[in-house]
């Protein structure tokens, strides 16, 4: 094939944007097409569940929209057709051209990065402060009512829903959870740490209720209650759906790529069709370094595939697979969250600190015998000690006693203080 | 002789650097970021590159000294 004259990237994001800048890089001078279905330039996501929705600073100022470029930055210095406000609603991967709008758009190299969308309740959708979390004007909408000092009620106690939670009650407002499952977090850190991490909730004055299901949210135009399977309601003028998301593969229905749980693709992110890669929480890819086939949600591994999907878009012939142990946080109240690895294990084990009596803790994921996962709560210093033995493959014994290590050496610490 | 700086205001102590480039970061007790070295050989600029792309906040910058 001829050196590819022009990459399009569908999907205006994280891992769209590293994409583009990933091409660049690497030396690209072609033409790029940037596809965005929202109307705003790139931004960041994890903000919008955390700082941006603070209280204002002591200048009276909310946090700022937290953009990556400015748009003189992609159009000027990357050298980009951005076109946003226009989703892509159709691939032809044999003609090479994606259709958006009225307009067909040829591509060489193709990386979609359409990402995930909000899983919805429905029923709720035409009420008033009934929000998911997902977008931009989604975090506007719920700041608003933050604002307004409303009651919160998130549904589902996830890691955003958590965030929310611990953000309204920073606000100092009352905030209750409903999460339909016994235990929350299983999937992200199983049983026993997915118990301890919500534990939180309750010690910062949040109401958990688990293990039973919403069955009605009530309102005349605007939210004014949440009915429970069990018949309680609980007043809310804000309730925030944070149920998860699906995919957004919508728009690929008869292109021919192979969907399951998102764009399925190799190692190096190929989707088995001629110059189509795909990135980000969309993309269903598997993963070497783990040996499984995975579809984050994270940031890390978003950003990183945009630029591995785009190299490998680019010289499919000289393509790298791409392999992580997998990276996420969470800052809930005054603690942070960190996760390394895989939450599928034979065995967690806690190797320091106490989840019934303090804030700090560093719980370990075995798989047969190698390290597999880390969990750490305020445990900043130690969880990329584990994220770099898993990338090596290391043993669960070398990691226990190392554990035991680093364990000894934070008692003497906090002795000497 | 290439060097890497951090800006504290941005570092949100994430430690994506750390386990990208472990000889040249590490994040403390506190979740504050504390740069091992600065100077960066030829040989070791691919991971120190890797970490600066990896850093969520852009904190990681990449000086010419
Ligand atoms: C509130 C919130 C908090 C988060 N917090 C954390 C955190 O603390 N740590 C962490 O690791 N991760 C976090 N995440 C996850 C992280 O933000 C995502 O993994 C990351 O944004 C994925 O990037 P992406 O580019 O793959 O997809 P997305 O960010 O979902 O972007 C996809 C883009 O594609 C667009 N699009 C969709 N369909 C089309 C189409 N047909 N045509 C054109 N454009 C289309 C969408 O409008 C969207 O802009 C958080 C996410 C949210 C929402
Ligand atoms: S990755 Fe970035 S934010 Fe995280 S510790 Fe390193 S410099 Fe700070």
């Amino acid at each position: 094939m001829t050196d590819p004259r022009r990459l399009v990237v569908v999907g205006a994001s994280l891992a769209g944007l590293r994409a583009v800048e990933a091409a660049r890089k690497t030396g690209f001078d072609g033409e790029i097409v940037l596809i965005g279905a929202e109307e705003h330039l790139p931004y960041d996501r994890p903000p919008l569940s955390k700082a941006f929705l603070g209280a204002a600073d002591e200048s009276g100022e909310l946090a700022e929209v937290p953009f990556f470029r400015t748009e003189q930055t992609l159009r000027d210095e990357l050298d980009v057709d951005v076109r946003l406000g226009t989703p892509a609603t159709a691939l032809d991967t044999v003609a090479r051209r994606v259709t958006v709008g009225d307009d067909q758009i040829a591509y060489d190299a193709l990386v979609i990065a359409t990402g995930a969308h909000a899983r919805l309740i429905p029923g709720a959708e035409g009420l008033d402060g009934v929000h998911p979390l997902r977008t931009l004007d989604d975090s506007l909408a719920v700041r608003d009512k933050l604002e307004a000092g409303a009651r919160t009620v998130v549904i589902g106690a996830g890691f955003i829903g958590s965030e929310i939670a611990s953000t309204a009650r920073k606000r100092g407002l009352e905030a209750t959870i409903i999460e339909a499952l016994p235990t929350p977090l299983v999937r992200a850190t199983g049983h026993e740490m997915g118990a301890a991490i919500a534990a939180l909730h309750e010690l910062n004055g949040a109401t958990l209720r688990c293990g039973v299901g919403v069955s009605a949210i009530e309102g005349d135009g605007k939210v004014e209650r949440v009915v429970l399977a069990d018949g309680t309601t609980i007043e809310a003028d804000l309730v925030v759906v944070g149920i998860g998301v699906i995919p957004s593969v919508g728009w690929l229905e008869g292109s021919g790529l192979t969907i399951d749980n998102g764009i399925v693709c190799d190692e190096n992110l190929w989707t088995g069709v001629p110059g189509v890669y795909a990135a980000g929480d969309v993309a269903n890819w598997l993963n070497p370094t783990l040996g499984e086939r995975q579809r984050m949600e994270n940031w890390t591994a978003a950003a990183e595939q945009g630029a591995a999907a785009a190299r490998n878009a680019l010289d499919p012939e000289n393509a790298r697979p791409y392999g992580t142990v997998p990276y996420f946080w969470s800052d809930w109240y005054d603690v942070r969250i960190q996760f390394v690895g895989s939450p599928e294990a034979d065995e967690v084990r806690l190797v320091d600190g106490d989840p019934g009596g303090g804030d700090r803790w560093v719980a370990l994921y075995r798989r047969g015998d190698r390290l597999i996962g880390a969990l750490t709560v305020n445990g900043q210093a130690e969880i990329m000690k584990y994220r770099v033995q898993i990338m090596k493959g290391g043993s669960w014994d070398d990691a226990l006693a190392f554990a035991e290590k680093r364990r000894i050496a934070h008692e003497e610490k906090l002795a000497a203080v | 002789m290439k060097c890497v700086t951090v800006d504290f205001d941005k570092c949100t102590g994430l430690g994506i650097c750390e386990s990208l480039a472990p000889d040249f970061f590490e994040v403390n007790d506190d979740g504050e970021l504390i740069v091992l070295k600065e100077d960066i050989s030829d040989a070791d600029l691919q991971e120190v590159e890797e970490a600066v792309g990896g850093c969520p906040t852009e904190a990681l910058k990449i000086v010419e000294r």
